[in-house]
């Protein structure tokens, strides 16, 4: 197994508010990583650092990318947008866009980035829909689709650049609890196709039943990590027992 | 009292014609310039470089700041005299480079300053309209779009300026008709417009209530016709007819 991401001694503040202190994980090729922690813990902002939609104040990100050797992200000097081609995201507000249709959506980034001819990207956006089970809605609007839908779509778009890497902010929080069921389906389907994934989320049943590492970062640190049958039936730290049982 | 609209209807509508030209013409460019300069504008405003939002803030500072018949009065006799003024010869030497006989007492003809005057506000305006269409865009649409790799430009272009305008279509279609009543001011330094046309007309035979009623529902006719025209532009561009 490769490392596909290196965070060491990763520092965030917003000003006078210190959000995450001292955070180092490493992400292997093909791994599920399942983040939980209690809400304001700092999930979403470590999440946001790695494709650098927040800039890390402190510590060094590096991504082990497939033909380019190591990309260090957190580097002011690299062209960031490459690197984001190779980083999918997924976001609890779906943020599908609303003037296109769910193919156009996922057509729009390797079109515009001249990474794939139209008819291609066509091929490439129908065949991802058919994947997360959307064949039929490939001429629908956003407005049109079911959230569950809506965050297939946002999957389907995240994978339309082939990146190696996944990450997912709470991607079902935003759910009806009936529609949770089918986008958790489609995450564990890439995950069992080898997609190194990075999943902010509070479905504990997915972290367990998916997840190789569950991280529990808790007032911007990491309190625990550890393999999910482990972290869930005998957590070694005061503040996991605390988190589990307030959660369930 | 006698009125004589029949008299009015009969000499007043060839005038009102030609008037007519002026108006459309005037509006129609100055409505076309003013969005592209409100656009630029609003992409200054918004830029990160302090020095291009000084400019565009002083821009749309000006414009609104000061009454459109000051601007048109100052476009078209203050800036001719100063640049006469300040330029000795300008029209030998212009005459020279150019293809064409310069004449710069005027500068500009009545139509060009008009047209500079109504663009240049209807662009500082239009800088307020997409600013705040731009705005109102959901930041969760800009992240996604750079999460998937897309640059600063390209987000602009292909994700957030296609909702933008949407959002901006009912103020542009006020802008638009406000442009339109404005041209109607550049009477004052002799377009030959609607306005202008009645105001010769009125003046010459003394036929006032009449005449002035009757421009008045030529304006009517054109900015019902405008109005019918943006309310079937704004159903064709919702994506999103729900709501
Ligand atoms: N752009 C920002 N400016 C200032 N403070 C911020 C910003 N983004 C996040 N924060 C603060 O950072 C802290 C961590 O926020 P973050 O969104 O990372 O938490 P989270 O663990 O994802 O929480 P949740 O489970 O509610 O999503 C919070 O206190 C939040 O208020
Ligand atoms: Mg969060």
């Amino acid at each position: 197994m490769t490392e596909k991401i290196k965070v060491s001694n990763l520092y965030k503040s917003f000003g006078k508010l210190e959000v995450l202190r001292d955070i180092s994980v490493d992400v292997q090729e093909g791994e599920v990583v399942c983040v939980i922690g209690p809400s304001g813990g700092g999930k979403s902002t470590f999440l946001r650092c790695i494709n650098r939609l927040e800039e890390a104040t402190q510590g060094e990100i590096i991504l082990g990318a497939k033909d380019a050797g190591n990309i260090t992200i957190t580097d002011p000097k690299i062209n960031i947008n490459k690197v984001r081609e190779r980083i999918g995201m997924v976001f609890q507000s779906f943020n599908l866009f609303p003037h296109l249709t769910a193919k156009k959506n996922i057509m729009l980034a390797p079109v515009s980035l001249n990474k794939m001819k139209k008819a291609e990207a066509e091929q490439n956006a129908l065949a991802l829909l058919e994947r997360v089970g959307l064949a039929e809605k490939a001429n629908n609007y956003p407005h049109e689709l079911s959230g569950g839908q809506k965050q297939r779509v946002a999957i389907a778009r995240a994978l339309a650049m082939q990146p190696e890497v996944m990450l997912f902010d709470e991607p079902t929080s935003a759910l009806d609890p009936e529609l949770v069921g089918e986008v958790l389906a489609v995450m564990q389907k890439l995950a069992a196709d080898g997609m190194t994934m990075l999943v902010v989320t509070h479905e504990m049943g997915f972290a367990r039943d998916v997840a190789d590492r569950v991280i529990l970062i808790a007032e911007g640190q990491i309190a625990e990590e550890g393999a999910p049958a482990e972290f869930f039936t005998n957590p070694k730290e005061d503040r996991t027992k605390e988190f589990l049982s307030s959660i369930l | 009292m006698n009125f004589d609209f029949a008299r009015v209807f009969e000499q007043l509508t060839p005038l009102l014609w030609q008037g007519l030209y002026y108006t459309l013409y005037v509006s129609f460019v100055s409505i076309v310039a003013g969005m592209i300069v409100g656009l630029i504008s609003c992409f200054m405003i918004i830029s990160r470089y302090r020095i291009l939002r000084i400019l565009s803030g002083t821009f749309v500072w000006v414009i609104r700041g000061t009454p459109m018949l000051v601007q048109a009065m100052f476009f078209f006799f203050g800036v001719p005299q100063v640049l006469r003024m300040v330029v000795p010869g300008i029209n030998e030497t212009l005459t020279e480079i150019l293809p064409f006989a310069v004449n710069i007492p005027m500068l500009f003809t009545p139509v060009q300053a008009g047209i500079l005057t109504v663009a240049l506000n209807a662009g500082a305006y239009f800088t307020e309209i997409f600013r705040a269409g731009i705005n109102a865009v959901d930041k969760g649409q800009n992240e996604a779009a750079r999460s998937l790799g897309l640059t600063q430009w390209k987000t602009m272009y292909k994700v957030i300026l296609p909702q933008a305008l949407r959002i901006s279509l009912p103020p542009s279609v006020n802008q638009w008709i406000i442009s339109v009543k404005d041209t109607s001011l550049l009477s004052a330094i002799g377009v030959g417009e609607l306005m202008q046309q009645t105001r010769i007309y009125a003046g010459r035979t003394m036929i006032n209530f009449e005449s002035f009623i009757y421009v008045a529902l030529w304006y009517l006719a054109i900015l019902s016709v405008l109005m019918i025209l943006a309310k079937k532009l704004e159903t064709w561009v919702t994506y999103d007819r729900k709501n």
